[in-house]
């Protein structure tokens, strides 16, 4: 058993926490991008593309994230034939994982503008794409902010499981270190506080502008 | 790619993914109960706006909402006992489970609560009910009524997060698998067909929560709200 102070500790800790930052910004950076294409694919007029796109955002939100990691954690492998770091899988699961729901959220912005927006915009001459681009999506933003600021402290919540598959991550850390100090209560005290630190501000945020959209109407 | 299926191990060892199926729906249901009950009350104490309620409460959601559930349980199952609250596995699963739903539920149904006019409650006071007849019939059962998908979103959720408790061991479904995947290594396989069990469990809570929907809220018309 080695002994710790309490500064090492959480300089140890806010070292393992970058990572789990970069892990969040990685999914929902790359989850976004994802997350355009899956959106215009479920709510664009071509039917196979829907029903894929609906398939696979029914199939990510019915099973469990972790299910997800070790899927792609074993799977991987087996199909691509080399082995591949818990980085990796972790940072192609969340993307994943990320996409399927921020799609979602988007969607059904996107469907919540009433149908009259996409006639007038239809009767002024725009295609498809136009209308998307000038009428619907400005005003879908608007809605969709809040939820996605919102899911992004679901995401970085999410990369807690990440420790499973073996990615050294905030809680990794902090479980090797309660192996090593043996005071659980306390390092899983500051473990839960850093991730309460990196999720507070954010949900609060997303509260904040749900509700001034709200009063707006 | 030169790996070789081999699905019968799920054929050969279906009684142990069945009965880890089973304990998932098992403890499912009990913290749902048990979490939508301390949603509940904590929801009907936050609208007395005591601040001696709405301030642990409001702190207690907080706190469950902006941490981890893997963070959770391990906090309630390594770290407790150090303040001499020693849980089983079991017990440390089902109380993260319910406390974590608690948080969710409350600020669900408090949502559902506010969305109730004050107009509702004066009318039923108005006509001799008293108050606990108003908070059940005029304010609560409207509230769950007008917040039922997101309740039954929140449930299906925390059946899905419920695979976390294997790294306690706590016996579920995710557990048993990881059992019969360190007995045989067939980890793709095992894993693929549990993914699947767990979106037709998913799947059939959404069918069974809907059921419920129709038996509680649509045979009494209630209207109002």
């Amino acid at each position: 058993m080695r002994t710790f102070d309490f500064i090492e500790v959480l300089q140890q800790l806010l070292t393992a926490a970058k990572w789990t930052v970069a892990l969040s910004c990685v999914a929902l950076i790359g989850g976004g991008l994802l997350a355009l294409v899956l959106t215009a694919a479920i709510t664009g007029p071509f039917r196979p593309l829907y029903w894929m796109g609906r398939a696979g955002i029914q199939f990510i939100q019915g099973t469990p994230l972790l299910m997800q990691l070790f899927l792609f954690y074993f799977g991987l492998p087996l199909f691509l034939g080399v082995n591949i770091s818990a980085w990796a899988v972790a940072c192609i699961t969340l993307i994943i994982f990320t996409s399927s729901y921020l799609a979602e959220i988007w969607s059904s912005s996107i469907r919540a503008i009433p149908a009259a927006q996409w006639e007038a915009a239809s009767s002024l001459g725009l295609c498809h794409l136009q209308q998307l681009r000038y009428v619907i999506v400005p005003q879908a933003v608007k809605i969709a902010i809040p939820p996605s600021v919102g899911f992004s402290a679901q995401v970085i919540k999410g990369t807690s499981l990440t420790s499973i598959i073996g990615f050294l991550e905030l809680t990794r850390i902090g479980q090797a270190i309660n192996n090593v100090t043996f005071k659980p209560f306390i390092v899983y005290s500051m473990v839960a506080g850093i991730y309460f630190l990196l999720c507070y501000p954010i949900s609060f945020y997303s509260r904040k502008m749900e509700r001034k959209l709200h009063a707006a109407g | 790619m030169d790996y070789h299926f081999y699905f019968d191990v799920i054929w050969l060892n279906w009684d142990i993914l069945a009965y880890g199926a089973w304990l998932t729906i098992r403890i499912s249901f009990i913290s749902i109960v048990l979490g939508l009950l301390l949603g509940i009350v904590l929801a009907g104490l936050q609208t007395t706006r005591r601040k001696l309620f709405t301030v642990p409460i409001a702190v207690y959601i907080e706190t469950v909402r902006n941490t981890p559930f893997l963070v959770q349980l391990f906090f309630i199952y390594f770290g407790l006992p150090s303040i001499g609250l020693a849980l089983t596995s079991e017990q440390a699963a089902l109380s993260t489970m319910v406390i974590n739903l608690g948080a969710y539920a409350t600020e669900i149904v408090r949502a559902g609560i506010e969305s109730i006019h004050k107009q509702q409650i004066e009318a039923g006071l108005s006509l001799g009910l008293s108050k606990i007849q108003v908070f059940r019939h005029v304010i609560l059962m409207p509230a769950l009524k007008k917040v039922y998908p997101s309740l039954t979103a929140q449930f299906v959720l925390i059946m899905l997060g419920s695979s976390v408790l294997s790294v306690i061991s706590a016996g579920e479904l995710t557990f048993q698998a990881n059992y019969l995947q360190s007995r045989t290594f067939r980890s793709f396989e095992i894993y693929l067909v549990v993914t699947l069990i767990y979106l037709v469990l998913s799947y059939c809570f959404r069918v069974f929560f809907g059921y419920i929907y129709s038996q509680a809220f649509n045979r009494r018309s209630i209207d109002i709200g």
